[in-house]
């Protein structure tokens, strides 16, 4: 392994993998790291080798994964998986641990492709062993071929209802399926009709999914208003509310979904400027036409930056590799912008539909501000609703102020379950737009590494500590 | 619980390892979390605040709610690691301890958290 690159990508998810084979492909030297052992990211994890066989369960979206995966091998790309980047510096030091050992290389220029995570859903009871998101269970199809048996699936947005079908194809029951979409949401995308048309097939899709689950004998519940999870040291049935009315459900797993946002913790903790994107009610990172953020030499593609989807992220991670690759020399200005035109026309066809899609499955005011005193933000230093408003009552203005009063955000997660239910119940109970509340101050080491391995790392000056390599491609 | 759709997919290979001292065996290859949750029991530690049960919530290594312990080294995240054979897997109890001279950990010092 070197200890310069002319670029580094972090994220080997399809807008990760697409920068980095462009890059490598135009003869730069490309170092790939990634958190997970294999490509894919988690769209298409395990997309190397599924947990199972019926390529029916998971449908052709899933397995369009392949190509990109199959582009990369062919690659010169230096590719590191189970690598944990804990540390990027502004002038492109990168900190990245494999089986406890942690060394640094440097870059010219830094790609960040880290991707999204699962908007927080804090409702009654979502700490509950049993409970998961909608993405780990199909984290655990993908990889594992495992389901869950008389799984309720609740919230918003199409990875409900895909999960769901993949789920019914795999032929495990499901009990229901419980839509907290807004009932006014309809009418609000409906005014966007002509925007919705433009993604016509995937409209269709979404019907069909809904279809399929309806013909499995699959309830759907519809304009659900509240969720409250049952159980004491594990899930035994979810109660929800529609029409005003409480209902109970029995079940031993409950699948959470809300829509995904952009991961920001690296971003955030290498402080890069960040805006509050209204539409999506997320934070994003401030990147140009070539994904370049206000740092120099740092870009983000692919979801990381804001939500697009699977479909758009490799086109996002070859624009952001031809822009490094202008930046490096490699490319003249005129190339950068000849071969990025078609990748830019694919992304304007979609984003017409992103922005209906964005206004169809904006998740309820309810579900992003815990109105029960005792639902937990925090899961990690275990800080209700309540606590939070406690200490807002007593003149706490921002979410760093909260966390020293609480210790909210503070835990092993680092505020990645609960900053953006923090910034909105600020927002909520001071009155204030979200941009003026702003984020928790994230500092790094942005994810957990021993001390020992700490200090192992300012012993060792030059030789790497560990004897590790996975370059791919290159046989 | 959860199950193998294929439960009887010939050729899978077997590894055992141990779970709160019960042996147990799950498919090589497979992610902590996931052998956790098909041996029948969705928690796999509690809370160092409360002590309350907390099992596999994110699955992609985010939440850090499936942390135990492996072969006495506490705080580990479950869906981030693949079984291997004779792993000795515990759920964890609080922020998780390394027991008492345990050669790691100079100065006699007897417990660790994150």
């Amino acid at each position: 392994m070197k200890r310069r690159y002319d670029v580094v990508v972090i994220g080997a998810g399809p807008a990760g993998m697409a920068a980095a084979t462009t890059c490598a492909n135009a003869g730069a030297s490309l170092l790939l790291l990634d958190e997970q052992d294999a490509p894919g990211g988690q769209v298409y994890r395990s997309i190397e080798q599924p947990g199972l066989v019926d390529r029916d369960v998971l449908g052709p979206d899933y397995y369009k994964g392949e190509e990109l995966v199959q582009d990369l091998r062919r690659s010169q790309v230096e590719y590191v998986p189970s690598a944990t980047v804990w540390q990027v510096s502004p002038e492109r030091e990168i900190a990245f641990s494999v089986n406890g050992a942690s060394q640094v290389v440097s870059a010219r220029q830094v790609i960040l492709a880290t991707g999204a995570q699962e908007r927080p859903f804090p409702i009654q009871g979502w700490t509950l062993p049993g409970v998961m998101n909608v993405g780990a269970a199909q984290i655990l199809l993908k990889q594992s071929g495992m389901v869950g048996e008389g799984a309720v699936f609740a919230g918003t947005g199409p990875l409900l209802y895909l999960t769901a079908r993949q789920y019914i194809r795999a032929g495990a029951t499901v009990t229901a399926v419980l839509d907290t979409t807004p009932i006014s949401n309809y009418w609000r995308a409906l005014a966007r009709g002509f925007d919705g048309l433009s993604g016509w097939e995937s409209l269709r899709k979404g019907l069909q999914w809904k279809r399929e689950i309806r013909a499995a004998g699959v309830p759907i519940v519809e304009g659900v208003t509240g969720l409250r999870v049952r159980g004491d040291r594990c899930v035994r049935g979810i109660d929800y509310c529609q029409h005003g009315r409480w209902l109970h459900l029995s079940t031993d797993h409950v699948f959470l979904h809300q829509g995904v946002v952009p991961n920001i913790n690296l971003t955030q903790s290498m402080r890069c400027a960040h805006e509050w994107f209204p539409r999506q009610l997320c934070w994003r990172v401030v990147t140009d036409a070539w994904g370049r953020t206000s740092l120099p030499g740092v870009a983000v593609a692919g979801d990381a930056a804001d939500i697009a989807g699977a479909a758009c992220a490799p086109h996002r991670g070859v624009i952001a590799a031809l822009g490094a690759l202008q930046q490096l020399g490699r490319i003249s200005n005129q190339d950068r912008d000849a071969s990025a035109a078609p990748h830019r026309r694919a992304l304007a066809r979609e984003e017409r539909f992103r922005r209906f899609l964005d206004q169809l499955f904006q998740p309820s005011e309810s579900f992003l501000v815990p109105r029960g005193a005792d639902v937990l933000v925090c899961r990690c230093e275990e800080i209700s609703a309540g606590r939070l408003r406690e200490v807002i009552a007593i003149g706490c203005e921002g979410p760093n102020h909260l966390k020293s009063y609480t210790r909210c955000g503070m835990g092993p997660c680092q505020g990645r379950m609960c900053g953006l239910t923090v910034t909105q119940v600020l927002a909520a109970e001071l009155d204030r737009p979200p941009a003026a509340i702003g984020y928790y101050r994230l500092r790094q080491p942005i994810k957990p590494i021993g001390l020992g391995e700490l200090a192992a790392l300012a012993q060792v000056e030059a030789p790497a500590p560990v004897a590790f390599r996975s370059k791919v491609g290159a046989s | 619980m959860f199950r193998y759709i294929d439960a009887a997919r010939h050729g899978a290979r077997l590894v055992t390892i141990t779970i709160d001292g019960v042996a147990t065996t799950v498919r090589a290859g497979e992610t902590l979390a996931a052998a956790l949750l098909q041996s029948g029991r969705p928690d796999s530690r509690t809370t160092a605040v409360s002590h309350q049960p907390r099992g596999p919530f994110c699955m992609m290594g985010i939440c850090f709610d499936c942390l135990v312990s492996i072969d006495g080294w506490p705080n580990q995240q479950a869906c981030m690691i693949r079984v291997r054979e004779g792993m000795r897997v515990e759920r964890q109890e609080g922020c998780g301890c390394i027991p008492l001279g345990t050669d790691a950990l100079p100065g006699g010092n007897d417990e660790a958290s994150l």
